[in-house]
């Protein structure tokens, strides 16, 4: 079975952190990467922009971009999509476009990554 | 990571919420900062054996709060509460209670904190150390330190900067929607010119001033957490991001200035241009051009470049003429006369800055600039001439050394 696992963390005190610290977070974190990818265990790895540079898209017939993160509690995470964008408007006209094919409510956060590793597991 | 270091990250990343909120209840900015402080020796005591709570600022909050209001009643009443038993038993569920209270205000009292650091009664210097001291949590010997200056001068600075600040008396009251913006604009402001001030530092100032840059982008990203939707917010942040990403290459190992077209790109970081680039490309389908965006526009155009070359100076040239429109300066045609420069060459750039002379008299990069042209037309003894007159007006060595080294050339040539 794969899993997914999210990292949750209050951006004020990790933003908070200097470059040493942030550093030195990583640097253990890649050693259980890196244990995980021997093990041949690790998909795709992920750092996201900070928050500021989200922007949510609300399904509907008429699509409301709005900026900011995802803030809504009643509905919850169900999948993501990680997709190769000129600009954020190709991101937002491709949230758009997988909104309309699907016929629920609901909404799309755009992140922009920071870090992407492929990883490699076999598909 | 140590203990010490994530209590201490905690602490300053709830700083803002936490005085914020201890400022709208005492309404005095001493009083708050004395909560916040009793509040953070408490954190210290009790935080390293249960561990950090889930809401530090809450926590804070709840802590700063209880424990001043105790301190005044002594004070008042002479008669001791038993206030640290009561504290010690803390837990999440009042904590929680009072930051859903709070969290009604959150964004309001983090504003009013920074609008009060940045009022415009106050000198640029004072906005900028009050902001320091206050929101960030700096210390008055760190900050003496960024600014060059003994401690107890700054220690003055920040007392004045207090008296004032409480004369001027900012209404408590949630601001309606001009004054949010009023105070907005005042706060991103200082919050560009706290940029500044570690930016401009050179040579063996550097390594001192250089968390000032960092710490102004810190506040400008909480901004624009607070007002997610404000195009100018989103220019500031990136316009800061862009700038920063080329200290790395600004100064060589001498401490000697480095022109942007003879930096080495590879040494930008890159991180910080793609979070800028990813914050204009959010700013630009507002459609609501403004002095941030337009500077983070020309500032990422710098950044896309991969050689200087490949600099869009058709682009920044339009770009510093829609500057020239938003926000009239002599500095900003100075600016855009660099670009005409590279388009239609040193004699229009020339013509360009001989009106801005009058106004010009006494800066440094004006004088830098006629010369560069000046040169580049041959008419050496005139260049000579402005290159004299910029060093006279640097205002820190290694610009000097810089205009020296373009004196050297002229000689050799």
């Amino acid at each position: 079975m794969l899993y997914a696992i999210f990292c949750y963390d209050s951006e004020d005190i990790v933003g908070a952190w200097t470059k040493e610290q942030d550093d030195a977070a990583i640097a253990k974190l890649g050693v259980v990467k890196q244990k995980l990818a021997q093990a041949g265990r690790l998909g795709p790895t992920v750092r996201l922009m900070p928050t500021t540079t989200a922007t949510t898209v609300r399904k509907g017939r008429e699509p409301i971009v709005l900026d900011g993160p995802f803030a809504e509690t009643k509905e919850q995470l169900l999948g993501f999509y990680i997709v190769d964008c000129a600009s954020l408007e190709q991101a937002i006209e491709t949230a758009k476009d997988l909104g309309r094919a699907s016929s629920s409510l609901g909404s799309y956060e755009i992140r922009p990554l920071r870090l992407f590793h492929p990883g490699s597991l076999a598909t | 990571m140590n203990e010490v270091a994530s209590l201490d990250a905690a602490l300053v990343g709830a700083r803002p919420q936490a005085m914020g909120a201890l400022l709208r209840h005492f309404r005095d900015l001493d009083t708050a900062e004395e909560a916040f402080q009793e509040a953070c020796l408490r954190a210290l005591q009790s935080w390293p054996a249960k561990g950090p709570p889930r809401d530090p600022a809450a926590w804070l909050i709840f802590v700063g709060k209880n424990a001043t209001l105790d301190r005044l009643r002594r004070s008042q009443k002479q008669q001791p509460l038993p206030a640290d038993d009561a504290l010690s038993d803390l837990d999440d569920a009042e904590a929680r209670m009072a930051t859903q209270l709070d969290d009604v205000h959150y964004r309001d009292d983090i504003l009013r904190l920074l609008f009060i650091c940045c009022h415009p009664d106050l000198p640029a210097t004072q906005q900028i150390a009050l902001a320091l001291r206050i929101v960030s949590g700096l210390s008055v010997a760190e900050i003496a330190r960024a600014f060059l200056v003994s401690e107890a001068a700054m220690e003055q600075r920040i007392t004045r900067a207090k008296h004032r600040v409480a004369d001027a008396d900012v209404p408590f009251e949630p601001p309606d929607a001009a004054a949010r913006a009023t105070r907005l604009s005042a706060v991103a402001t200082v919050i560009y010119l706290l940029f500044n001030e570690g930016y401009s530092a050179t040579g063996g100032t550097a390594h001192v001033r250089a968390p000032l840059c960092d710490e102004a982008i810190r506040l400008a990203r909480l901004l624009l957490r607070l007002f997610p939707g404000e195009p100018e917010i989103m220019g500031l942040t990136a316009l800061l991001l862009f700038q920063h990403s080329r200290t790395p290459a600004r100064l060589d190992t001498d401490g000697a200035i480095v022109l942007l077209e003879d930096q080495d790109r590879r040494l930008w970081k890159r991180d910080l241009i793609s979070e800028g680039l990813a914050l204009l490309d959010k700013a630009m389908r507002h459609r609501q051009p403004g002095p941030f965006q337009v500077q983070a526009a020309i500032a990422a155009l710098h950044g896309r470049a991969a050689r200087p070359e490949d600099t869009d100076w058709n682009e920044i040239d339009t770009l510093y003429a829609t500057l020239e429109r938003l926000q009239p300066s002599p500095v900003v045609t100075l600016n855009r006369a660099v670009a005409v420069s590279k388009v239609r060459g040193a004699e229009a750039a020339l013509a360009m800055i001989e009106p801005l002379a009058r106004q010009l008299s006494g800066y440094f990069y004006f004088f830098g600039l006629r010369g560069a042209l000046l040169q580049k037309l041959g008419r050496d003894e005139e260049a000579r001439n402005a290159f004299d007159r910029a060093i006279a007006l640097a205002n820190t060595p290694a610009e000097a050394a810089h205009i020296r080294m373009q004196l050297d050339r002229l000689a050799k040539s």
